[in-house]
């Protein structure tokens, strides 16, 4: 078995297909996406390869340390620029094909007028926990 | 104490109510049940008995539930055609159970869990935490894994390979948690071991030994790898290693060849060998050959190309390498190892730090690029 995360954007991947911004969706058709994530994710620990999935919020900072005795440097917001990450799912599978055939899966969530988003997932492999026995 | 016995008890359990006519799923959901009763109930009324009293609960557990489902289930349990319960058996037939839980329908990680809740009695929970999942998702793969080979036949011999494949991954692949699933592994192959006719688990239990008795010697306080030829050999633990050694030749003596106990066979010669000078890798290579006409997987071409290196020199060694597919994790390390040997450090340098890149885990990835570190620090006055 092998853990993947799978990291999905508010900014920074690459423009899906169905490129409408959420603002710009019926509530209907937010909760149509909502409920499909929820759906994917209960089916996932039905086959027994889920593990983790969060949400993140849009605002963060930058943070750094600035030296004994001083307080954290912060620079503020994001910039428009930067990439933002709004969530993942981390899924305990036999393998990377199965790590890509679910990410496909998600991507299909439903998006304006009900049409599949095709948004770009970021697939990452875990490193394995303990070494295998070697020679 | 009571856990251990209740552990060892339970594929027994399962075995019994199924010769009974319970199906393997709802038996082993009855086994479960009942050892929670046992944890509630033995610390304060001990059984003269335990392994009857658990096959007695278990059956009372399943005929409760059978009860309960009848208007669900289609299959009908003919209760009264049952023989009563009487003791259990006292041998182990356990045998059927390894091989329906290492079903080739199930994928390896669906097998593993299984043998380890079914045979190994462990719980749910325990398995979650050495696979670093949920417990909810755990329970799930088991109980699809259940449904899977439900309709499977139990008393028909399954596969002994399969059975030793899915072991072999209990024993590298455990991580954390409270069991001990190296451990683990060897308990379930002794118990196999003495089952099966057949020298390759008994060759498999020796590897597994060999291997175990080099575990402290394997990881630095810091939890970074220590290569083999850098172990403190003072920390192998001779008694697993004579264990080892002794079930080894055992098995060889029955001139039934096969690759565990050829794998066996390498690890037994690492263990003689006072110091890494003293290894005799001529040997060693000679067994990566028998290997390759049992096998020929890419990992023994590549375990071979080492020993090559070892035995024949570096260049021997890169020249066996050339054989091995490019794709292969630790192929790049082992490359870089062979040219460090030769003399040339700048390439090693960077092959070392091109496998940590592609290093399968943590430590071995710091342990490359601890390694590329070193010959550039070298290199660089």
């Amino acid at each position: 078995m092998a853990k993947y995360l799978l990291l999905k954007h508010y900014r920074g991947a690459p423009a899906p297909v169905n490129d409408v911004p959420m603002d710009r969706w019926t509530p209907e058709e937010i909760s149509a996406h909502m409920q499909y994530m929820n759906d994917f994710a209960a089916r996932l620990e039905k086959t027994g390869e889920f593990v983790d999935g969060q949400a993140l919020a849009p605002e963060g900072a930058w943070v750094r340390y600035d030296g004994e005795g001083r307080p954290p440097v912060t620079d503020g917001p994001f910039a428009e620029t930067k990439d933002l990450i709004a969530g993942w799912m981390i899924i305990d599978v036999d393998g990377y094909d199965r790590a890509v055939e679910l990410a496909g899966e998600l991507s299909a969530a439903p998006g304006k007028d009900g049409k599949p988003i095709h948004e770009w997932l970021e697939v990452r492999p875990f490193y394995g926990v303990r070494p295998n026995v070697t020679e | 104490m009571d856990e251990a016995l209740l552990r060892s008890l339970t594929p027994r359990a399962i075995t019994a109510l199924v010769r009974r006519g319970a199906d393997f799923p709802a038996a082993e959901d009855a086994v479960q049940d009942a050892l929670v009763e046992a944890v509630r109930v033995w610390p304060a009324d001990r059984p003269h008995d335990p392994a009857g009293w658990l096959v007695t609960v278990a059956w009372r557990k399943f005929l409760d539930a059978a009860r309960a489902d009848t208007a669900r289930r289609r299959r009908e349990v003919r209760v009264e055609r049952e023989p009563a319960p009487g003791p259990a058996p006292a041998a182990d037939d356990t045998l059927q159970l390894y091989f329906l839980c290492a079903h080739p329908s199930l994928t390896p990680a669906s097998a593993v869990a299984l043998t380890l809740r079914a045979v190994g009695g462990l719980t749910t929970r325990q398995i979650a935490e050495a696979y670093l999942v949920p417990e909810a998702t755990m329970a799930q793969r088991i109980s699809r894994a259940k449904r899977t080979v439900s309709g499977a036949p139990l008393d028909r011999p399954g596969d002994v390979a399969t059975v030793l494949r899915v072991l072999y991954l209990v024993f590298n692949e455990g991580y954390s948690g409270d069991v001990d699933l190296a451990a683990e592994a060897i308990r379930l192959t002794r118990r196999l071991a003495v089952q099966v006719d057949h020298p390759e688990p008994a060759g498999l239990l020796a590897l597994m030994l060999l291997h175990h008795a080099r575990r402290a010697a394997r990881t630095a306080p810091d939890g970074s790898l220590v290569p083999l030829a850098e172990q403190d050999r003072g920390r192998w633990d001779t008694a697993l290693i004579s264990e080892g050694v002794g079930i080894l030749q055992a098995a060889l003596a029955r001139d039934r060849l096969g690759e565990f106990q050829a794998q066996a066979a390498v690890a037994a010669l690492h263990a003689d060998a006072p110091t890494a000078e003293e290894t005799d890798w001529v040997q060693i290579v000679e067994w990566y050959d028998e290997l390759m006409r049992l096998t020929d997987s890419p990992v023994v071409r590549l375990n071979r190309a080492v020993a090559v290196g070892e035995a024949d020199g570096p260049r021997a060694g890169l020249a066996a390498l050339a054989g091995v597919e490019a794709a292969l994790p630790r192929r790049t390390a082992v490359a870089a190892y062979l040219h460090e040997r030769d003399g040339n450090l700048a390439t090693a340098a960077r092959l070392y730090a091109e496998a940590a890149l592609r290093a399968p885990n943590l430590a071995e990835r710091d342990h490359l690029t601890r390694q590329a570190a070193r010959l550039n620090a070298r290199r660089s006055p």
